[in-house]
């Protein structure tokens, strides 16, 4: 299948601190690709590379056949990259359907009709709640919300950090199942998780992130059973 | 003066502190600056409108609109060359800096048009039937002059279209959007830069405008001529919520009219104080403002 992401040796630094340590990846089309690790071990660092929030001093990072090595954020959305951020960072203020709107922002707007209804077959909830200010939404409600709207620019790689952090148990069931019907639906997806039994279970294939390395990789299956991983992720 | 006198010449006076609170709060909404030499804006919107229609002999409509035109590029240069570079400073280096741009305004000011006040001449006269000048309207033993009227028509409609472009317009929800959460919006494809100079753009379009209905009401225009109501006006935006647009708008109108209510019926000396003494008990009382957004956020 064809290659959608390549990321090659990157370096990510905040001041001092070498976050990420020559890290080197790749998506292939149709698949979920999961990044492991713990807190810290520089998982969202290497989203918001790809996703253009943080410049790598070296290597490259090659999207859809083209280098996007230092393109900004905002100019990666219309080449089919879309991002949900850790910690969901909707926009508290504006209403659900505004918060999707600007999911669409890149879009011509005479696809914002289609785009909302496909988003709101797959969130029923959404709907309900389109006129209300998204401040208001349970935390389950907001995660939907971020993903449909970067579902709203069509994208053809999907990033998510952390989808299911801070959601009770039940509710991290029904994001995963959202992740397995986006996925079946043909999204090419790339998750970032704390939650490895969840993410492993749901990936195509795996890395496993520790303090900026990858230390370890293989298809999901391949990473639940193994050793390390049980001993270090989940739980024995 | 009357009760009512009172009441109209402040609501007159609020509507051009609501005008210049706006660019204050659009400005802290989006770029979480306090731009201290927005009052400084209206001093040169105001030399130009001067210059342009007294030395140029331009109609003041056109006076009104090249100083509208260029108020804009300056606000966005300013923008450019002293904030931008700033983005991720602490925002007290950025404070800094603006008071710097203030005071190079003024003395750029000071230099190119002197120290001598200029008389700043009234756009807003009609001739009557018989030829003869009339500068406001009576009704009975109410006398309200035409730059009253125009100004509070003028705040009212560009409280309107503003409104509407924030709530409604591609562009108004996308300002929205970067006040938020800058990152977030860049994941949405936003260009934050260009966000962030329109909303320049637009606030010191308004100080121009601002800064003309102000010197037609007070017509001694001099390089500090910004700096009062410029205070006058963040204290306004600070009263109503900063962030907040309606909270500009109720913020500008209630602090004009307690200014001229002060002056009528306590001191005139004392307005200011007066003005500033109710600044701080509403902030005792209301610390986000009168109309200021608490967003409780749901985990």
């Amino acid at each position: 299948m064809a290659e959608l992401l390549k990321v090659d040796d990157i370096n990510v630094y905040y001041g001092a601190i070498h976050a990420i340590k020559g890290v080197s990846f790749h998506v292939d089309e149709g698949e979920i690709v999961t990044l492991i690790g713990a807190n810290g071990a520089g998982k969202s660092t290497t989203l918001q590379t790809v996703s253009g929030l943080l410049r790598s001093k070296t290597g490259s990072i090659t999207f859809d056949g083209q280098s996007i090595g230092g393109v900004p954020a905002h100019r990666l959305v219309e080449r089919g990259l879309a991002q949900v951020p850790e910690g969901r960072r909707v926009f508290l203020q504006m209403t659900v359907e505004e918060n999707l709107e600007m999911g669409a922002y890149t879009q011509p707007k005479a696809n914002t009709p289609g785009s909302l209804e496909r988003v709101y077959v797959q969130f029923p909830r959404l709907k309900e709640r389109r006129r209300q200010i998204a401040g208001t939404l349970s935390g389950g409600e907001q995660q939907m919300l971020a993903m449909g709207r970067a579902l709203m620019s069509k994208p053809k790689l999907l990033m998510l950090d952390e989808p299911s952090m801070g959601l009770a148990p039940i509710l991290v069931e029904q994001i995963f199942q959202i992740i397995r019907d986006l996925h079946k639906a043909g999204t090419t997806i790339l998750l970032v998780e704390q939650n490895a039994q969840m993410a492993l279970s749901v990936a195509n294939r795996a890395y496993v992130l520790e303090t900026g390395k990858i230390t370890l990789s293989g298809t999901g299956e391949e990473l639940i059973h193994s050793d390390e991983v049980r001993k270090a992720y989940l739980g024995g | 003066m009357s009760f009512l006198d009172s009441l109209i010449s402040g609501i007159s006076l609020g509507s051009v502190y609501a005008i210049i609170a706006l660019g204050y709060t659009m400005v802290y909404g989006i770029a979480k600056m306090l731009n201290f030499a927005h009052g400084d804006v209206i001093m040169v919107g105001a030399y130009i409108c001067f210059f342009a229609v007294t030395r140029f002999n331009l109609p003041p409509l056109v006076g009104i609109l090249v100083a509208v035109l260029l108020c804009t590029v300056l606000g966005i240069t300013i923008e450019k060359l002293a904030y931008a570079p700033l983005r991720s400073a602490p925002s007290l280096a950025v404070l800094i800096t603006a008071i710097g741009v203030s005071y190079f305004l003024q003395n750029a000011a000071l230099l190119l048009w002197s120290p001598n006040p200029k008389v700043f001449p009234n756009f807003f006269i009609l001739h009557g039937a018989d030829g003869a000048e009339q500068t406001g309207l009576e009704l009975g033993s109410l006398r309200i002059s035409y730059v009253t009227l125009v100004t509070i028509v003028v705040c009212v409609v560009i409280m309107l279209v503003l409104t509407f472009f924030i709530n409604n317009g591609k562009l108004g929800k996308a300002m929205r959007a970067v006040s938020e959460d800058k990152d977030a919006a860049r994941l949405m494809g936003i260009n934050v830069n260009t966000t962030i100079s329109v909303t320049f753009a637009i606030g010191s379009g308004l100080a121009a405008i601002a800064g003309v209905l102000y010197m037609s009401a007070y017509p001694t225009l001099v390089p500090t001529t910004g700096s009062m109501p410029g205070i006058k006006a963040f204290t306004a935006a600070v009263f109503g919520g900063i962030g907040s647009i309606p909270g500009a708008f109720l913020g500008g109108l209630l602090l004009g009219v307690i200014e001229i209510f002060a002056k009528a019926y306590i001191s005139t000396q004392l307005s200011d104080a007066v003005v500033f003494a109710v600044l701080i008990v509403v902030l005792l009382v209301k610390p986000s403002g009168l109309l200021g957004k608490v967003v409780r956020e749901k985990v």
